[in-house]
């Protein structure tokens, strides 16, 4: 049995003693846990008592009230993540205080509960709450044992490699059971969409083959004096035939040589995936700029365009791995979800760094910065 | 013609499923995603739906079978997925406890015949 410690902040004693109500008999499990979930519910009638008990009993799940007679929920929420306390917080409010949730939200509230709340609406949510705490501990149980399995990267690179042929086979079977008849022609739609599937599923390889390599650190970096601009151009040249696919200029700015101390292979990996990237999530007409310029010990080189952008919010995930910007405009575009996440562990080798400015429909722009000599 | 809305966000799986299906004698109308999906729902109701469990997000089929479930509890859900092959874990709705919490009526590989299909499709539907 897997005990859940759930912390109840209220001033109200009968939203407390109905919570303890409903919860003390109530467990959850889903068919993916070991054991069922129970919780064991602590009570506060004030903010106080609540950043009192916190600190000396680490609750898991914390049902947070906004309205208390001291301070108020949303300074305790504050309180938990200024401490980067390991707490999913959900606020009891009323629908109507949007501001509060708005404000929560940003906090890092995890969901609300909307004030009055039925046994049952506390359940549900209890279940959907108990599962996110569940994950967290198994993720840090790997983590403490020490055992290298990336649990969560593993079931997303088996689905996106399984997705492509579930997609050919049944293209193929579709031609198997000569769904359109006997002539061939008929089917060209269908072998074009396999012949994409698997380009997409070579690419995501070879992509996992580059992060892996560099993950294990078993490639033996062949670090000597390269010429940045001259690898820039390789790129660029080599990019050249997917930008005109794209409509996309692409400019390289600079032209003084800049000498650096790295491999090159790595640094073409940069170069083709963020200028590949600037390319594909690009407009019609659209132009991608390079520079590359000295910046006392550092070499910085900046790659601009005036694409679709994106948001502050897929910013903040982008060089994770298998994160794909999914929305409108990027519909139709494909991608292994790596090419960012490989750039990055490449320029962390290097002990650089990478940054990156967008707005939606503007476009965006990726900084790096290296140490000219490692 | 009875109704199914179908929802994944793999193109190629999408218009497979769509095919199958129509030529189960269907109307079929699709959405790309959980967000898609929940913008037609708001609009329009089907007589059975189909998801895809993996989409914007992980559990997105679950999230989906859980708003449609409250907004229209009396059409039946599948949620049809790949996961069981990938990642080990077994979500088929057999027992009351599991019902509970999944949302959905049935659960189905991908994978599954277009004979399987329809047998399932008209239990759901009562034909």
């Amino acid at each position: 049995m897997e005990l859940i410690k759930l912390l109840v902040v209220d001033d109200e004693p009968g939203i407390r003693s109905g919570v303890s109500r409903v919860l003390r008999d109530f467990s959850v499990s889903y068919p993916f846990m070991d054991e069922a979930c129970k919780f064991e519910i602590i009570e506060a009638p004030t903010g106080e008592d609540a950043i009192e008990i916190i600190n000396n009993n680490l609750p898991d799940i914390m049902l947070l009230d906004n309205k208390l007679p001291g301070i108020q929920g949303i300074e305790v929420l504050e309180y938990v993540s200024k401490n980067h306390l390991d707490i999913v917080v959900i606020m009891i409010t009323s629908y109507a205080s949007l501001e509060v949730a708005v404000k929560a939200t940003k906090n890092g509230a995890f969901d609300f509960i909307p004030k009055p709340f039925t046994p049952q609406e506390l359940r549900s949510s209890m279940e959907t709450i108990t599962k996110q705490v569940y994950f967290r501990r198994m993720t840090k149980k790997l983590n403490t044992v020490g055992k290298q399995v990336r649990f969560q990267f593993l079931s997303v690179l088996s689905h996106e490699l399984k997705a492509p042929l579930n997609a050919i086979e049944g293209y193929l079977k579709m031609m198997e059971e000569k769904q359109y008849g006997e002539n061939i022609d008929d089917y060209q739609a269908i072998v074009e969409r396999s012949i994409s599937r698997v380009k997409g599923m070579r690419s995501l390889i070879m992509d996992l083959l580059d992060l892996t390599k560099i993950e294990s650190g078993t490639t033996t970096r062949d670090i000597k004096e390269v010429n940045l601009l001259e690898i820039a151009q390789i790129s660029v040249d080599s990019m050249k035939p997917f930008a005109i696919q794209n409509d996309v200029n692409v400019y390289l700015n600079s032209n003084t040589e800049i000498k650096i101390n790295a491999d090159a292979r790595e640094m073409e990996i940069v170069f083709n995936n963020l200028i590949s990237n600037a390319i594909k999530y690009n407009k019609s007409g659209g132009r991608v700029d390079c520079a590359i310029k000295p910046k006392d010990d550092f070499v910085v080189f900046t790659i601009s365009d005036n694409g679709i952008g994106m948001s502050e919010e897929d910013m903040s995930k982008l060089f994770n791995e298998f994160v794909r910007i999914k929305n409108q405009r990027t519909k139709g575009i494909s991608g292994s979800g790596l090419g960012l996440s490989i750039v990055k562990k490449i320029i962390d080798a290097y002990d650089g760094d990478i940054t990156v400015t967008s707005s939606p429909d503007k476009g965006t722009t990726f900084t790096v910065t290296l140490p000219k000599s490692l | 013609m009875k109704k199914v809305l179908i929802v994944d966000d793999d193109m190629d799986y999408l218009f497979q499923l769509k095919t199958k299906v129509e030529k189960l004698g269907f109307e079929v109308i699709t959405a790309d995603g959980q967000y898609e999906a929940e913008h037609v729902l708001e609009s329009f109701k089907p007589d059975l739906a189909i998801f895809d469990l993996m989409m914007e997000n992980e559990d997105s089929g679950f999230i989906l079978s859980y708003k449609m479930k409250r907004r229209y509890p009396d059409v039946p859900i599948i949620i049809a997925t790949a996961v069981t092959a990938e990642t080990g874990m077994s979500f088929a709705v057999h027992s009351e406890e599991e019902r509970k919490w999944i949302k959905a009526d049935l659960y189905m590989d991908k994978g599954i015949r277009a004979d399987q299909l329809h047998r399932e499709i008209n239990k759901l539907l009562k034909i």
